[in-house]
């Protein structure tokens, strides 16, 4: 029996991606027309002996969050729960707070996931490589590989060629360790929770030590990463399945954007029937496209490659949209033209204006590029990324917002360009 | 009556546009631009044209041969082998000016307004003196000649050239009448056959009134005050001959279009456009404040404020262009781009966007 836990984070967490998170919880966000943990939950659900999955994290219960649950329950006849953290506890400290819930009806396995990975998810390869490695309590990273420069944004894992055991682990070194990266899904048996708890204790022991108590550093809080598999690495204990199938993190705008991509490409052999066709009264589409079934769309519009339109959309004639995701009751009025951009939930942009972004993509020519998680700005100046258009955004006709970020709610009267509008 | 027109060199202020064509040449909303000169001149009796140019254009000579016929008037070049400013060219051309006491037109090129020159010509032969200096008001005289005198008497103090403070906001608006017994005053000297500036003593002692002119004025000499001009020029047309310019669902403000051009649904052209011979503007398409000279195509959904279309370029679908954006004859630009201020030379094809102004070679 098998389960899965997906890790979700926070309100603090996430910040990377305001405005956007003011309005929904990151993990809800939708990517290549579905939230973004659906594609989790759908690449879980096909296991067959896959019996419960449990969200943790530390946001407080919400609206989206129950229906999310729900809906999903029902579409993939799962138990899909929600686990609340009382605080944030860190990718170990959740997991171990809750072993109780994990254990429960003694699964032999669990994968444990970040909700902010976009990837192929190769779960059933990743319970055939663990039959095949180490012993029956052994645990699996899936890894991938990343250019020599990125891989120092990642957690960095050396390999015995031979027997794909870790060697050793370093998150985010300052020098170079391996090219081979932590993608941020694990498959755990339940030996793991004694190695946390040896931290845990480590950790309390820790902190009688100290005069005072600093808040922050509480004995609970416990990384995976730093914590764990540094510690396991070189014991016989941690293996890693290396991927060459697509990856990415998501943790801004614009690798929503990319993270889209990927998934719609995937489409064509897991869900076709997401994909629109050029259909007689329909749009022209270029590339893939993603439409939901309540969108208004002018015949005349050009849509893709790469664009997601959401529920209740209205696209008027002479509408031109690429590399972008257009959510939930946005209005695009005629001859637009919406570029590398994430128009907001009820926006409005009105006729011939123009809204564009600077795409943020991994070099196309290194196949291990990965995305940048850029800073905000550089140099003093804001670094040309993703437009962004906060909920309830109106766009003036015929001007031009360049590389900006709109907070949600704003009116603009003119155009703007390289910069963030509160 | 006679008229000398200053038309200089190679225009390079107004390029990529005179890398094709030479400035007199530049349709200016429709019509080149020496040609609103010339037509008005002959409309003030004028039968005699002289073009001061420091560079030969063949494409020059050729069209000055069809206006002749045209106009049923004689049109010569006077050629400078170098530059030689204001005063060089009327030594150069004095016995063509000189062979009667009539007094003659100077003209500088550059100049686009309501052409007085039946006024000026009454004004000079009522004061009787040797010349007279058409001055008119602008808001911002330090881009010209400035002209200090007496209101009363029209007495020249001084001629100031781009003042850096302000001295007065009254310019040399580049039109003169000018009688022969003043060209007799220029000394020149002459080393080694040629004329050249530094050898010219224009010498501004002579007898002069001032005109003052109170219409719409411009030196449409580089892109921004050509598109300037253009608006003061269709403002002027609605006003005296509203009848020539577009009106209807789709058209905003002043419009010229020449009838071969060919327009799409669901466009909005205006205030101040001029549309060239053969244009074609696709659907959907939004132009307002420019100049698409002849042949050039719009693509649809494209919207155009303030630029300079050259001849036979195309702009593809969903580009956005603004601030004084110039393209050169037969330039392309690919669908969906963003021209911000780009300068572009003839033949050019733009893939990427120009966010900001440069100039693209």
């Amino acid at each position: 029996m098998l389960k899965a836990v997906i890790l979700i984070g926070g309100p603090q967490k996430g910040t990377r991606f305001r405005p956007l998170s003011f309005e929904v919880p990151k993990p809800l966000f939708p990517v290549a027309g579905v939230p973004m943990l659906q594609h989790h939950i759908e690449a879980c659900s096909k296991l067959p002996n896959m019996k419960e999955i449990l969200l943790i994290g530390f946001y407080q219960p919400n609206e989206e969050l129950n229906r999310f649950l729900s809906c999903a329950q029902q579409d993939f006849k799962i138990s899909i729960r929600y686990l609340q953290e009382y605080a944030a506890l860190g990718t170990g400290g959740g997991i171990y707070h809750f072993r109780d819930q994990i254990l429960s009806g003694s699964p032999e396995a669990f994968f444990v996931m970040n909700a902010d990975v976009c990837s192929e998810f190769p779960l059933p390869e990743m319970l055939d490589f663990q039959k095949e490695h180490g012993d029956a309590y052994s645990f699996v990273i899936l890894g991938t590989t990343a250019n020599r420069k990125q891989s120092l944004n990642y957690g960095c894992i050396v390999e015995n060629e031979q027997t794909d055991e870790v060697l050793h682990y370093v998150e985010k070194p300052s020098t170079f360790v391996s090219d081979i990266i932590n993608c941020g899904i694990y498959l755990f048996t339940p030996e793991i929770f004694q190695h946390i708890g040896t931290v845990f204790q480590k950790n309390q022991q820790d902190m009688l030590l100290e005069e005072q108590s600093n808040g922050w550093h509480r004995a609970e809080v416990i990384r995976l990463e730093q914590d764990i598999f540094t510690a396991l690495a070189g014991q016989g204990k941690l293996y890693v399945y290396k991927t060459d199938r697509f990856w990415s993190q998501i943790k801004s705008a614009g690798s929503a954007i990319y993270a889209s991509r990927l998934y719609l490409n995937q489409y064509h052999t897991t869900h076709p029937e997401r994909l629109a066709t050029n259909r007689e009264g329909g749009p022209k589409t270029r590339g893939h496209v993603y439409i939901h079934p309540t969108a208004n769309i002018d015949p005349t519009a050009v849509l893709g490659p790469n664009v997601s339109i959401g529920t209740g959309v209205t696209i008027g004639a002479g509408v031109r949209v690429r590399e972008s995701i257009i959510l939930h009751g946005a209005t695009l009025q005629d001859h637009s033209c919406v570029l590398n951009s994430i128009v907001g939930w009820g926006s409005t942009i009105g006729k011939w204006a123009r809204v564009e972004g600077t795409p943020s993509d991994p070099n196309p020519n290194d196949p291990y590029a990965k995305i940048d998680s850029e800073t905000l700005f550089r140099d003093g100046k804001l670094t040309p990324s993703i437009t962004i258009l906060g909920c309830n955004v109106n766009i003036p006709s015929e001007v031009i917002i360049l590389n900006s970020i709109v907070l949600p709610h704003k009116d603009l009267n003119r155009s703007f360009k390289n910069q963030i509008i509160l | 009556m006679k008229a000398l027109i200053l038309v200089g060199g190679y225009g390079t202020r107004l390029r990529p546009l005179t890398l094709t064509v030479p400035k007199p040449l530049v349709e200016f909303c429709n019509k080149p631009i020496l040609l609103h000169q010339v037509e008005a001149l002959v409309k003030a009796g004028v039968r005699h044209v002289i073009l001061a140019v420091s560079y030969m254009s063949e494409l020059l000579e050729r069209e000055m041969r069809a206006q002749e016929q045209r106009l049923g008037i004689k049109i010569s070049l006077s050629h400078e082998k170098e530059p030689l400013g204001t005063a060089g060219p009327l030594a150069l051309a004095r016995e063509l000016l000189t062979d009667n006491e009539e007094p003659f037109f100077v003209l500088n090129s550059d100049v686009i307004c309501d052409f007085p020159f039946e006024d000026m010509l009454r004004f000079h032969q009522q004061h009787g003196r040797e010349g007279t200096i058409v001055v008119t008001k602008v808001e911002e005289p330090s881009k010209y000649g400035v002209v200090v005198y007496e209101g009363d008497t029209g007495r020249i103090h001084r001629f100031v050239e781009k003042p850096q403070v302000f001295v007065s906001n009254k310019i040399n608006a580049g039109m003169y009448i000018f009688s022969p017994a003043m060209l007799r005053r220029i000394q020149v000297r002459i080393d080694a056959n040629t004329i050249s500036e530094k050898h010219c003593h224009f010498i501004w002692n002579f007898q002069k009134y001032i005109y003052f002119f109170n219409c719409f004025w411009m030196d449409i000499g580089q892109p921004k005050d050509f598109l300037t001009g253009m608006c003061m020029y269709l403002q002027s047309v609605r006003q005296q001959a509203p009848e020539r310019l577009r009106t209807g669902p789709g058209f905003l403000g002043n419009v010229l279009v020449d009838p071969t051009a060919v327009i799409g649904e669901n466009c909005t052209i205006g205030p101040n456009v001029t549309i060239g011979a053969g244009v074609v503007l696709e659907d959907g398409v939004r132009v307002k404040r420019c100049t698409v000279l002849k042949g050039a195509h719009i693509r649809s959904h494209s919207w155009l404020e303030s630029c300079i279309v050259g001849w036979s370029s195309s702009v593809g679908q969903w580009v956005r262009m603004e601030n004084v954006t110039v393209l050169g004859e037969d330039v392309i630009v690919n669908d969906e781009l963003y021209i911000n201020g780009a300068n572009v030379l003839p033949h050019k094809s733009i893939a990427d966007s120009v966010p900001e102004p440069r100039i693209i070679m």
